[in-house]
């Protein structure tokens, strides 16, 4: 793609093409359109993952429930369910650990494809303007999927170390989601890093949910009107419902109470209970 | 060496002589197809269905273009459409109705076989265009939709929008593009016909300058054929492409071709008047606007109130008065001269007076602004673009401009020019519009000889040299014809004078169209055949072309191109001068009937004047091809 | 009469060839009429440049109503300039005020090399239609035009499509330096109708491939859309990606009976 003007006589530029073909599901992704295609399914995976957990997320909420007598986080619960999902076709955990893998696939798939676009990308125009362009649709959000997807994935792996492995947060404690949660939140800066993360997040998804389907070839003119006011949508709900957790626990809504049941020792009293 | 003009018409009665020729003519095997070499110079609609058929039939094919992509070559602005004998209308059409309009519209001065020939395959160009991929216009019940066009009073014309030349030279690029990535063509884009070369009298080879990098070289080939487009840039000002030129059929001419009728050139009806000294083009409105608009300008000329004014009583719908049966669909060049001729009362209308009025206010009211809009939609907004002034309000002002020469290199029956293997098609040939063409009738004549004619006809001189070897480009004569073009570019840059060729080529313009414009007399004639030669000279001491010979230089482009429309100029006017009647495009005012319409002169002209280069421009040598009529009776054109 | 505009500042990129560094140079030009196209301004700077003995500034132009696809300027960042759905060669200076400074450039992508000053390369949008913009019809044998007949809806979008003019606008707009507006144009004209569907997978595969190898990704920007001097959608963009889509996994042997 180097910019070297050639010359001569041209003939014969679309013989001798695609006599040497990789396997099929390889040779899709090995165009920017088959790319876009990972990009745009991946993406899928991704809103349809950041749609739930936000509204899973809203059990917090709900505050306590009795469960067997014994006031418990609702959310707690929800994890635990997690969990137990497909209990007993598969061992605990199994099944969430195949939609993990789906995830953790869905975003190396998405990152890979995002790289080799953006490598093909500059090498198409190696030489930038050099005056001032003016742009008329290219909106803030579809100049900066790039970076508004790198504050996402750096994000997640924060957001693991905080929530998930509680690396990053001194008071984890496995399990207890809620606690985590107020615990994590309360911090000031942290809170803060949620919210620029999911606005982040809201553009990548304003762009992202139009786009792909363009991407995916889903066009018909009786629904394309409404492709823009679902993007606006799903960014809109996404951003308000997870930018309203730090802000509702710095708000003290969200606040975590000793007295409140361990989804652990329900566990074990259930357990016991069980024998 | 003097040249004779055997148009080679076969035997035998008008409808079968195509058949006749075809059954009869020379073949080449298929597997010697590829043995021969063939350069198609231009990729317009002629040369780029002419390359692809040739590659398809298995010749090696060359194809050169000054455009950087063959798709711009300048067919692609054809808009209004392309006749065809289809008859799906079921109104009366027919082969014969076809070729008799277009004859007719000539005013007789076209070669009957020709003529025919053309409209027999007329039908076959648009089932091609269809199976290629060409989106015509469609009725809703999904079959093709036709409209009219001057000249005719049937619904033959199919059309593709306002676009019909971009879908056309688009099909025909598509289908030179597959054989370009397929290995069958070879394409050299960007690079410049400058001469011809000829060997033993027969056509060798071409020489080209590489428009990127100033460089010269030959390519030497079996046969050569020019599609290489009209002159109708000699004005200056017409409805051509800024590129448009005359070089590649002029450097043929000077090699020993030919140049038929150069005085036959059209001008349009409607196009946008000039508006001030710097314009550099004028832009045609489609004729099919005048399926709609009425033409008329204010009884007084010195009228100047606006156009929604003036009341009824006191407009003049001039076309619709004078020609009752055609009205606002009367032939170009009866058109033209009308509205000249209201121009010149000082009816004109618009700042400069130098228009009429195509007023589109009933047909809006009849059928609604939406209709209008469907059908004329893009012409109206490039309208509002290039004058500022909103057609659904205002009515339109046009004026006619030149836009299409009937005349150019003489090509027999096989569309070979008197020089042998070399081959002329497309608008470059002097071929089947006569005296004048009508309106959808250029694309059509492009296509068939590209697809139908030439792959047929030039195996009958190819057959001939089979297995026998050609000159190569290291034979005296290229490196001769070499040397002189590269003298010749080299002369231009070190003039050093003081005017752009832009400068001369405006001038030049100028005089032509006054001289040898709409309207010409002996006197005119005379005066500028006296006023070229005198700015030729000027131009060849006072040439300025800045920058070098060795990179892109558009302006050293122009001042070759500029030389030949000078040397062509003279050869309009020459032939304008012995032409002394009136007929179609060329209009003598000395001959004339009392109401002021063209006054043929069967007796004495019913020829075509050849011209042969003698290498004085001013004294050019003149043959005669007569026409023989034998199925159309002469009469008088007339469109009341 | 018509108006004139006192004076234009003009700032135009000039390059002497492929590898040669270029620089804006500046000129003031004076007097132009509203009635002017944009392109006729120039012509008169370079009179005046070529009869001061200066080199003439290159740029690239022909048919001068819009049609043929040769003009290409970046005028004040914007491609084709300021005008929607126009071209370049039809831009009038009536959009533009006295006094203005109007900045011009040539098209930048890796695929469309610098020639001269404003001139670039656009062959490789060639390349695409060669490795499978057409219909593989050979002259002769075509059965009778109206034996396949085709709904309105379905002739009038694949006109839509076909209008494209082959500019490269959509490139020089395009933050990505993508090809997809002319190639899904180009796709769609054909792959809608009767005609194409024999090809149709084979021409959307072929095409992509070839745009791939000169030509950036499509991130849905919209900016060839506007930009495109034929208002072509970028719905012709998922057009062609569904064919591709298709291409890549339908059986072709049932290609009838899609
Ligand atoms: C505005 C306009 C509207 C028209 N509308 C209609 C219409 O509605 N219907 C109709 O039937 N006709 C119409 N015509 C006429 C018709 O378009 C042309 O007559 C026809 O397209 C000519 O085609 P061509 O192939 O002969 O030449 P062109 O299309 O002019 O092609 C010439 C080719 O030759 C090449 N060339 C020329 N000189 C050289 C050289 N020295 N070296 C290398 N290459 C060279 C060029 O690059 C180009 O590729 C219209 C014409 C104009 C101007
Ligand atoms: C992990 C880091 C991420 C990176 C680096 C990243 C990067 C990108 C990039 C560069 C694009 C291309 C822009 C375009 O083609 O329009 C894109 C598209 C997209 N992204 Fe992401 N993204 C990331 C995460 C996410 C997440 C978590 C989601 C969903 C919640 C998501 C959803 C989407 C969607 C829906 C698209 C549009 C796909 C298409 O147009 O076909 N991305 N992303
Ligand atoms: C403010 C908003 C958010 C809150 C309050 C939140 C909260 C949580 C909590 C509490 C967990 C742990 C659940 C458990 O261990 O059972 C979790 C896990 C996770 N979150 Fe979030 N989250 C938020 C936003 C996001 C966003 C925007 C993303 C991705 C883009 C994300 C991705 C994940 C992932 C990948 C996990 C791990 C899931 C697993 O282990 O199966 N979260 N989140
Ligand atoms: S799609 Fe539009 S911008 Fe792109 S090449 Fe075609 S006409 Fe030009
Ligand atoms: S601007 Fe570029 S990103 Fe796609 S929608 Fe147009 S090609
Ligand atoms: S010059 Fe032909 S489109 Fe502008």
């Amino acid at each position: 793609m180097s910019q070297t003007l050639r010359r001569g006589p041209v003939s014969g530029t679309a013989v001798g093409r695609g006599a040497k073909r990789k396997p099929f599901l390889l040779d899709f992704y090995s165009t920017a359109v088959g790319k876009k295609y990972v990009m745009a399914i991946t993406g899928i995976i991704g809103i349809g993952f950041v749609v739930s957990h936000m509204i899973g997320n809203l059990k917090v909420y709900i505050g306590t429930v009795t469960e067997n007598g014994q006031e418990v986080y609702d959310i707690d619960i929800y994890g635990e369910f997690l969990r137990d999902i497909l209990v007993p076709i598969l061992p605990r955990t199994v099944f969430l650990w195949i939609l993990r893998g789906v995830l953790i696939g869905a975003v190396l798939l998405h990152i890979h494809a995002a790289y080799g676009l953006t490598v093909m990308n500059r090498k198409a125009r190696p030489v930038k303007y050099q005056s001032a362009r003016d742009y008329e649709v290219a909106n803030f959000a579809s100049r900066t999927m790039r970076w508004t997807g790198i504050i996402v994935a750096l994000f997640i792996l924060w957001h693991l170390a905080d929530l998930t492995w509680g690396w990053a947060n001194p008071d984890f404690v496995r399990g207890e989601v809620y606690r985590n949660l107020d615990a994590s939140l309360s911090r000031i800066p942290v809170a803060i890093l949620y919210i620029v993360a999911n606005i982040a997040l809201g553009t990548h998804l304003f762009h992202g949910t139009w786009s792909l389907f363009q991407s995916m070839g889903w066009n018909n003119p009786r629904f394309n009107q409404w492709r823009k006011a679902l993007a606006a949508g799903i960014a809109t709900i996404v951003v308000v419902g997870n930018v309203s957790f730090p802000i509702m626990t710095l708000a003290g809504v969200i606040e975590f109470d000793d007295s409140v049941t361990s989804v652990h020792e329900l566990h074990e009293d259930h357990e016991e209970a069980s024998e | 060496m003097s040249i004779t003009l055997d148009s080679k018409i076969p035997a035998g009665p008008l409808e079968d002589k195509w058949d006749e020729f075809k059954a009869h003519e020379k073949l080449v095997n298929p597997a010697n197809k590829r043995k021969f070499k063939i350069i198609v110079v231009g990729t317009g609609l002629a040369g780029a269905s002419a390359a692809a058929t040739l590659a398809e039939l298995g010749y090696q094919v060359d194809a050169f273009t000054f455009h950087d992509s063959p798709r711009r070559a300048h067919s692609i602005a054809a808009q209004g459409g392309i006749n065809a004998a289809k008859n799906y209308k079921g109104d009366g059409d027919s082969v014969f109705r076809l070729f008799y309009d277009t004859v007719k519209g000539g005013d007789f001065r076209a070669r009957e076989a020709n003529v025919h020939r053309l409209a027999q395959v007329s039908v076959n160009i648009i089932d091609q265009m269809v199976a290629q991929g060409v989106p015509f216009a469609r009725e809703y019940g999904g079959l093709l939709d036709n409209r009219s066009f001057g000249g005719a009073q049937v619904s033959r014309t199919f059309y593709a929008r306002g676009q019909t030349g971009q879908q056309l030279l688009l099909g025909a690029y598509q289908q030179l593009a597959r054989q370009i990535g397929q290995g069958g063509v070879k394409l050299y884009n960007r690079m410049e016909l400058v001469d011809i070369v000829t060997v033993d009298g027969r056509a060798a080879g071409i020489v080209v300058r590489d428009l990127m990098t100033g460089e010269i070289s030959s390519h030497s080939a079996h046969a050569v054929v020019l599609a290489t487009g009209g002159y109708g840039n000699a004005f200056f000002l017409s409805t051509n492409a800024m590129a448009c030129n005359v070089t590649a059929a002029w450097r043929a001419h000077r090699k020993g071709a030919a140049f038929a009728n150069p005085c036959y050139t059209q001008i349009h009806p409607t196009c946008i008047p000039q508006a001030d000294d710097f314009q550099s083009k004028l832009t045609l409105m489609s004729e099919s606007l005048r399926n709609d608009g009425r033409v008329w300008v204010p009884k007084n000329p010195d009228d100047t109130r606006a156009a929604a004014d003036i009341p009824e009583g006191e407009r003049d719908y001039y076309l619709e008065r004078i020609y009752p049966s055609f009205g606002n669909l009367a032939p170009r060049d009866i058109a033209s001269r009308a509205a000249k001729r209201a121009v010149d009362n000082g009816q004109g209308v618009g700042p400069l007076k130098n228009g009429v009025y195509l007023d589109f206010a009933d047909a809006i009211s009849r059928l609604g602004q939406q209709t209008v809009k469907e059908r004329y939609g893009n012409l109206f907004d490039m309208y509002e673009r290039i004058t500022g002034e909103n057609p659904y309000e205002v009515p339109m002002r046009i004026y006619p401009a030149s836009h299409y020469t009937m005349g150019g290199l003489w090509v027999d029956y096989e569309l070979m020019t008197t020089v042998p293997g070399l081959y002329c098609a497309g608008e470059a040939n002097f071929s089947d519009h006569g005296a004048n063409r009508l309106g959808a009738s250029a694309l059509m004549q492009g296509l068939s000889d590209g697809y139908f004619v030439l792959p047929y006809t030039i195996s009958n001189y190819l057959a001939d040299w089979l297995n026998k070897p050609i000159p190569g480009t290291d034979h005296e004569a290229f490196k001769v014809a070499e040397q002189q073009a590269s003298d010749r570019f080299r002369q231009y840059l070190s003039i050093g004078g003081t005017r752009s060729p832009d400068y001369f080529h405006r001038e030049l313009g100028k005089i032509i169209w006054d001289y040898c414009g709409m309207e010409r007399t002996e006197q005119g004639l005379e005066k500028a055949l006296s006023e070229i030669p005198a700015l030729y000279d000027e131009f060849q001491k006072d040439l300025r072309v800045t920058g070098t010979g060795d990179s892109l230089n558009q302006t050293l482009e122009k001042a070759g191109r500029v030389e030949d429309f000078f040397e062509l100029g003279m050869l309009m006017c020459r032939d304008a001068l012995v032409r002394e009647e009136s007929c179609g495009g060329h209009f003598r005012a000395e001959h004339q009937t009392e109401e002021g319409e063209a006054l043929r002169n069967d007796d004495d002209f019913a020829h075509v004047t050849a011209w042969e280069w003698s290498g004085d421009p001013m004294a050019p040598v003149e043959h005669r091809e007569e026409l023989e009529y034998e199925v159309v009776q002469f009469q008088t054109r007339s469109y009341k | 009469m018509s108006e004139k505009l006192t004076y234009i500042t003009l700032r135009i990129w000039r390059q002497g060839g492929p590898d040669s560094p270029g620089q804006f140079e500046n000129h003031v030009i004076e007097e132009i009429s509203e009635e002017a196209s944009f392109l006729e301004m120039l012509d008169i700077l370079n009179e005046q440049l070529i009869e001061a003995g200066k080199e003439a500034i290159v740029f690239d132009h022909d048919c001068r109503e819009g049609i043929c696809g040769t003009c290409s300027l970046m005028i004040d960042g914007k491609a084709h300039g300021p005008e929607k759905g126009t071209a370049t060669c039809q831009l009038h200076m009536r959009k533009f005020q006295s006094g203005d400074t109007i900045t011009i450039e040539p098209w930048r992508a890796s695929a469309f090399p610098i020639i001269k000053d404003l001139m670039v390369d656009r062959a490789p949008l060639d390349r695409i239609v060669e490795a499978g913009g057409y219909i593989s019809a050979e002259t002769g044998g075509a059965p009778d035009a109206n034996l396949i007949p085709i709904p309105k809806p379905v002739a009038d979008a694949s006109m839509d499509a076909a209008e494209c003019i082959g500019c490269g606008a959509c490139v020089a707009a395009c933050p990505n330096g993508a090809a997809n507006l002319f190639t899904g144009a180009k796709v769609t004209h054909l792959n809608l109708l009767p005609q194409g569907q024999a090809e149709r997978y084979k021409r959307a595969e072929a095409m992509v491939e070839t745009m791939d190898e000169y030509f950036g990704s499509c991130t849905n920007h919209g900016e060839c859309e506007a930009a495109c001097p034929k208002s072509i959608s970028i719905d012709v963009i998922a057009v062609m990606n569904a064919d591709y889509m298709k291409a890549k996994f339908k059986n072709r042997k049932k290609l009838s009976r899609t």
